[in-house]
């Protein structure tokens, strides 16, 4: 490819983070550093029950025995553990406000500008926002309106103090504290994320996210999020994330745990836009994230959807365990990895009931030096009888220097199981750029529209107004198909 | 000279690598005129094209091009095609993933844009699409697939001249679009380029064989060989070349070479 063509699809794909300014605001910071104080103080400043602390001990014990994983597809300096800042909170919220009038102007004007306006005058219509900032949750819009439903949406420290028993019943049921390196550390500091319950019976009536933000320096994020689904009830939820531009890499490990009960359906989409780092690779989040649901129930649906475009290293894979018979469980992912950027992502399938049905359709695109692995699990276990399996794995090369891997593993215990695996490598030569140039489209439109048309199959899936932010993140112009 | 020059290229010269492929060609185009290149196979027939379009690996190392009155060879690869210079492949590339209709779409309304006019929308570009169809006798289904994806090598020759059609350039250059056609697919594509033709704009087309000029009449047939147009000519040159092939030609030129130094 000649160079010409390598800048110019290099310029089509990089366009400046728009989201990388740091806002200037006092906070209540904890010394870097990780023991069992740590701990105590970061449980003491949220006023925890007993039992929390307990299970944040016991997480704590377990991961000083464990080894960071080494066998993702991906290569980084190792974390210093004891550099981070465990706790950081914006100070005017100590006590966390009572109403979103309260808040610090300086927090609002923040999310102003990522495109997430909280207050009353402007909130997103028909959007329910919990905004996390750095360790904890600054406000929640449509609180009250939801409530009157009986659908609980707020932040995680408010759940552990208003929803004990929910919480207790739930927390590390799906992803126990055992579960990993990331998550055993998450399950010992997370400070903050959200939590949503919705009573059975209940159709979630609008969508509810969570939009995460990471401004302190060397702070990590740690954010836990749980979703309960009871019987008979649905909901879709979107996860967004940015973080300012720095030179040192910023860890962010969270946890997600969905659990549906018979006949619910989580829906949970994720625009992953964290601070990739810079073109030379310095910089950017590690983001180490473990994201799993359990559809527990009796024809019970959980679907994933991600757009990663975004963090130096991705580490990640939602997945969904098949519990109920004729349970239902889908991932629909797309992954950009650029410059140096590094993504080690896919997703597992656990088949456990009878009947049960998964879909995987996964998008990885490389460009610059960006190397983009596929990691998926297909498991039938003993008593999956009849279960099913299609996966799709295609990924698009811009460019010569990147790189695209495929690691899919298929377990099948019971021999019932139909399992369908396609995987396809296309690139974008000059040869296609040149022939758009030649009929007077410009090769940013050219790359927007080929990289537009790769995804069309998993941006289907997404909420309309995410939808549109993920293709304008992709730097694509929506492709309204003709006819 | 009756009517307006639209391409004027003088002693171009152009090569890869620095290896030499065009070796010093002269031509003038008049709107209003169909002009064919003929030559055996590695003569520089497509990389005379291609520079034209502005393929950028090509390097031009002498020469200068006019396209109505503007030099081309300055103008961006995009540019030229807004300008209405308009090259049917040799070989179409597949695009996958990108709608047919889209794409064209979205070329036409950039060659809009670029004269000020408005955009098209989707309704009202969907009812040309229709009409230059029926011209064409394309099936419909290959405008909902991906750009060329999966088409067959007939098909694909088909798609440029119908994304000709529906883009009208000034200046359209059909390098070998009869390779791979059908008999009767080469009357419809034939017919379809006869029906663009008018007072205003002007055709290269590439060929080997005399049959496409048979359908498509060309004012003035050229021989390039070796970088070089070496003999110029009515139709009936066509016609003499598929009958006695090049060795004559190439002979005749050398001659008068040889005389002239
Ligand atoms: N990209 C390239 N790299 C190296 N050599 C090239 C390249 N493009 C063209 N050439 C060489 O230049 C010469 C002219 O090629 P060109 O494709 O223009 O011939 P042509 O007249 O179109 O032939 P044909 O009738 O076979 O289509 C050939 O010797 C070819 O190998
Ligand atoms: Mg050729």
């Amino acid at each position: 490819m000649s160079e010409t063509t390598e800048q110019a699809i290099h310029d089509a794909v990089n366009q400046d983070y728009k989201y990388g300014f740091v806002t200037d605001i006092d906070t209540d910071s904890i010394p870097p550093g990780l023991n069992e104080e740590t701990i105590r103080t970061i449980s003491g400043k949220k006023n925890e029950p007993e039992f929390l602390l307990e299970w944040r001990l016991k997480a704590y014990r377990h991961w000083l025995k464990m080894k960071e994983p080494t066998w993702p597809h991906v290569k980084y300096n190792p974390v210093n553990f004891q550099e981070i800042v465990y706790f950081s909170a914006p100070k005017s919220n100590k006590d966390g406000p009572k109403s979103l009038d309260e808040v610090d102007p300086k927090l609002l004007e923040t999310y102003e500008k990522l495109g997430i306006p909280l207050h009353e005058r402007a909130r997103l219509a028909g959007v329910a926002v919990d905004a996390v900032f750095d360790s904890v949750s600054v406000g929640t819009t449509f609180k009250d309106q939801l409530a009157e439903q009986g659908i609980l949406f707020c932040s995680f420290s408010e759940a552990v103090r208003e929803h004990p028993e929910l919480i207790r019943k739930y927390l590390g049921t799906v992803v126990p504290y055992t579960d990993n390196f990331y998550a055993a550390l998450n399950s010992a500091v997370f400070s903050d994320g959200s939590f949503c319950f919705i009573p059975k019976g209940v159709r979630c009536p609008m969508d509810l996210s969570t939009y995460f933000r990471i401004n302190a320096a060397n702070t990590g994020q740690f954010e836990r999020t749980l979703i309960v689904a009871e019987e008979g009830s649905s909901v879709s939820y979107l996860e967004g994330c940015t973080a300012p531009m720095r030179d040192e890499n910023q860890l962010h490990a969270a946890v997600v745990e969905l659990v549906a009960l018979d006949r619910a359906e989580i829906k949970y989409s994720t625009v992953q836009n964290w601070y990739p780092g810079d073109e030379e690779g310095k910089g950017g989040i590690y983001n180490f994230v473990t994201k799993r649901g359990a559809a527990r129930g009796y024809k019970s649906k959980i679907s994933w959807t991600q757009v990663e475009t975004g963090s130096a290293i991705t580490w990640k894979y939602p997945s969904v365990l098949l519990q109920g018979d004729q349970s239902v469980g889908e991932f629909y992912s797309v992954a950009l990895t650029n410059n140096y950027q590094q993504a080690d992502t896919g997703t597992k399938m656990i088949h456990i009931g009878k009947d049960t049905r998964s879909t995987i359709i996964s998008k990885g695109i490389s460009a610059g030096k960006g190397q983009n692995s596929y990691r998926g699990l297909v498991r039938f276990m003993k008593g999956a009888e009849n279960a099913r399996n299609y996966s799709q794995c295609d990924s698009l090369l811009l460019g010569n220097k990147c790189g695209a891997h495929t690691f899919p593993y298929i377990e099948v215990k019971n021999p019932s199981a139909k399992v369908e695996h396609e995987a396809t490598t296309s690139k974008i030569g000059e040869d296609q750029i040149f022939y758009c140039n030649q009929r007077g489209i410009s090769t940013q439109d050219a790359v927007n529209m080929i990289v537009n048309g790769f995804c069309k199959e998993v941006f289907k899936k997404l909420p309309m107004e995410f939808a549109v932010e993920a293709q304008a993140l992709l730097g694509v112009s929506l492709e309204g198909s003709v006819g | 000279m009756s009517s307006e020059t639209l391409l004027e290229i003088n002693k171009l010269k152009a090569g890869i690598n620095g290896q030499a492929i065009l070796k010093g060609i002269d031509l003038t185009v008049n709107a209003g005129e169909v002009h064919a290149i003929m030559g055996p196979n590695g003569s520089g027939k497509s990389t005379l094209a291609q520079v034209l379009v502005g393929r950028e690996e090509y390097e031009v190392s002498e020469g200068k091009v006019t396209y109505q009155g503007k030099d081309l060879l300055d103008m961006s690869v995009e540019d030229r095609a807004r300008e209405g210079v308009f090259l049917a492949f040799q070989y179409p590339v597949e695009i996958p993933g990108v709608n047919g209709t889209y794409f064209l779409r979205a070329a036409y309304n950039e060659q809009r844009k670029y004269r000020g006019e408005e955009e098209l929308d989707a309704v009202d570009f969907l009812a040309l699409v229709k009409e230059k169809m029926k011209v064409l006798e394309l099936p419909p289904t290959l405008l909902q697939r991906p750009v060329n994806e999966g088409f067959s090598g007939g098909e694909k020759k088909r798609n440029e001249i119908f994304q000709m059609a529906v883009l009208e350039p000034t200046l359209a250059i059909l390098d070998e679009t009869d390779s791979g056609l059908d008999i009767d697919a080469l009357k419809t594509v034939a017919e379809g380029v006869n029906k663009l033709k008018n007072s205003r704009n002007a055709q290269i087309v590439i060929t080997h064989y005399q049959r496409l000029l048979n359908y498509i009449v060309p004012d003035f047939v050229h021989v390039l060989y070796d970088g070089k147009l070496i003999k110029s000519g009515g139709r009936e040159l066509a016609l003499e070349l598929e009958e006695r092939g090049y060795d004559w030609v190439v002979a005749e030129a050398s001659s008068t070479a040889a005389l002239a130094s």
